[in-house]
């Protein structure tokens, strides 16, 4: 009895340490934040280097490069993920040889991804410091986070649905389209809710990349500075930035949530669209 | 020779479906049908790895009769099945050798059309696989990729072998719900439903009862028994009792000095029940050994 009240009071402490951490960040950044920020903060352009001003290139720059990145990454590593799942087998040499390369690239630091970038896509791609480098660099970083989570997902499908089209004659690509994607769709969603987090969240490889102008972006050519970039060098670099940081903090969480929500709702409509569990 | 069984995948041809959706009434007790073989399976062999699964099996199944596979777990009636319908294909590291002929043709050719050759060949599995689709998906889906595209020719096939499984009452009201939410005797009908909707000529049966209980069993029974003279049905069971009541025909393999699998007598399901050749079918129908 007492060593199960024991073992319940440690496991509610470590779950009320974990949350509590989260929302005296949540809470600080929103003290903080909050007084700050307006419409058009959200609108304006930056001013006397983000002391004043808003940051609405810096949200445009930051949509641009997350779009490039998950544009990119999506289709890649769902195409790798079924290759890997349904047409190699498990213990292959190949699949062996991608799943451990790309165990060792998640674990890579993401201010190699960011030196990577700057060699192939700024300097020998001659894309430069742009918006389109910083993507791409992205792309290259989530890439395993979204390949094994694609495959993951994929594989925790019952081989049973696998089996029974076969035993109907339906091709292998019709049990994918029509029974194992829409079946693997929550989990393909979680994987790719983390690699945006991951990547909108990213600092040290965008600035060698999408570099940190900070006016609105022209094109994808052009250089932009991503919000992770803007709160940086504003608590680092700005003397009384720290305000506009805040707030710019504030709008990133936001922006993460604005984002995971749509995903959501997105699959969630999808979902009805032919999978009905119960 | 024609190896493609399905040349032009022509789509299902929906115009005699009167003559082969309808099921008929229930027949009382195994009559006798011709001998007339549609698939003769010789000397086959089957190998997982290097661990023999069943050796030298060598017998015919007859046309639009009930053929009961029998014997202990283990000695490769399931095995047997998936080399009729080519499953086996699936299963890294299976090799099977011997020859299998299907209305004529070679059925282990390497440039056979499976997908043609499992329309042809039906499986209903031991646990009910339902699609998490609706019931009306579940049932359209394969259709569909058979080549059956016009909505009033869907429904038409869906009505008929709901209704052929005795489904149809059950669910007419919602087809658009999952058939997830069916109970387990339901699901296995509506995946032999599913089946017959693409006219195979032959259905394998791999104990589809034994996940079931009674009452639904005895109805997918009653449905097994309705099959006959229709198509041509292989079930592997392990329920005896049923074997008796349902074939015409009856093979009873047995794992031979723990190695393979073998089949130890086939033939008619009187015989095997009532006068079998080796005193080990004698010994296990009789429930002495097994």
């Amino acid at each position: 009895m007492t060593k199960n009240s024991l073992a319940t009071g440690l496991i509610w402490l470590a779950a009320i340490l974990v949350s509590g951490v989260f929302f005296w960040l949540l809470s600080d950044i929103l003290i903080h934040g909050l007084p700050h920020l307006s419409w058009s903060f959200l609108a304006e352009a930056p001013r006397n280097a983000g002391r004043s001003g808003g940051i609405g290139s810096i949200i445009v720059s930051t949509v641009l490069i997350l779009a490039v990145a998950m544009v990119t990454a999506a289709p890649l590593s769902l195409a790798t993920a079924v290759l890997l799942s349904e047409f190699t087998r498990y213990d292959s040499v190949f699949g062996r040889l991608v799943r451990s390369s790309l165990d060792v690239l998640a674990g890579v630091p993401s201010i190699v991804f960011g030196l990577f970038g700057n060699a192939f896509f700024c300097i020998y791609l001659d894309l430069g410091f742009s918006i389109l480098s910083g993507g791409l660099t992205l792309a290259c970083m989530v890439l395993p986070i979204l390949i094994r989570t694609a495959e993951e997902g994929l594989q925790a499908t019952p081989n049973d649905y696998r089996l029974a089209a076969a035993a109907l004659g339906m091709s292998r690509s019709a049990a994918l389209v029509h029974l194992l994607l829409p079946t693997a769709i929550p989990a393909l969603v979680a994987g790719l809710m983390l690699g945006i987090g991951r990547a909108v969240a990213e600092t040290a490889a965008l600035i060698f990349t999408s570099g940190y102008v900070d006016r609105m972006p022209d094109s994808l050519f052009d250089s932009g500075r991503a919000l992770s970039v803007h709160i940086y060098d504003l608590s680092m670099n700005v003397a009384g930035g720290d305000a506009s940081a805040f707030s710019s903090a504030l709008v990133l969480i936001l922006l993460l949530l604005i984002i995971n929500s749509i995903a959501m709702g997105l699959a969630k409509h999808w979902l009805h669209r032919g999978v009905v569990t119960a | 020779m024609n190896l493609i069984i399905n040349p032009k995948k022509e789509p299902i041809d929906k115009t005699h479906k009167d003559e082969a959706y309808t099921l008929g009434p229930l027949q009382a007790g195994p009559p006798c049908c011709e001998p007339e073989p549609l698939i003769r399976v010789d000397k086959l062999s089957l190998h997982y790895g290097k661990k023999p699964a069943l050796e030298n099996v060598s017998l015919d199944i007859y046309k639009r009769c009930i053929t009961a596979l029998i014997g202990p777990s283990g000695c490769g009636k399931t095995s047997f099945l998936s080399v009729l319908n080519r499953m086996t294909d699936m299963i890294p590291d299976c090799r099977v050798s011997g020859n299998v002929h299907f209305d004529g043709r070679d059925l282990r050719h390497p440039a056979l059309d499976v997908q043609g050759l499992r329309r042809d060949i039906g499986m209903i599995f031991q646990k009910p696989v339902p699609f998490p689709l609706s019931i009306r998906r579940n049932i359209e889906l394969p259709l569909r990729e058979h080549g059956m595209s016009k909505q009033a020719d869907l429904n038409e096939v869906m009505q008929q072998v709901l209704q052929d499984v005795g489904l149809w009452d059950e669910v007419k009201d919602r087809l658009e719900s999952s058939a997830l939410a069916l109970s387990g005797g339901q699901q296995q009908r509506l995946c032999i439903a599913r089946a017959l909707a693409l006219k195979p000529k032959v259905l394998l049966m791999d104990e589809p009862c034994s996940a079931l209980d009674p009452i639904s069993s005895g109805v997918v029974e009653d449905l097994v028994q309705r099959l006959r003279g229709k198509y041509t049905v292989v079930i592997v069971t392990h329920n005896l009792a049923q074997a008796r009541r349902i074939a015409n025909y009856a093979g009873f393999f047995w794992i031979k000095d723990q190695r393979a699998g073998c089949l130890i007598e086939f033939g008619r399901c009187k015989q095997i029940f009532e006068a079998p050749a080796h005193e080990l079918t004698a010994a296990y129908v009789n429930g002495n050994r097994g």
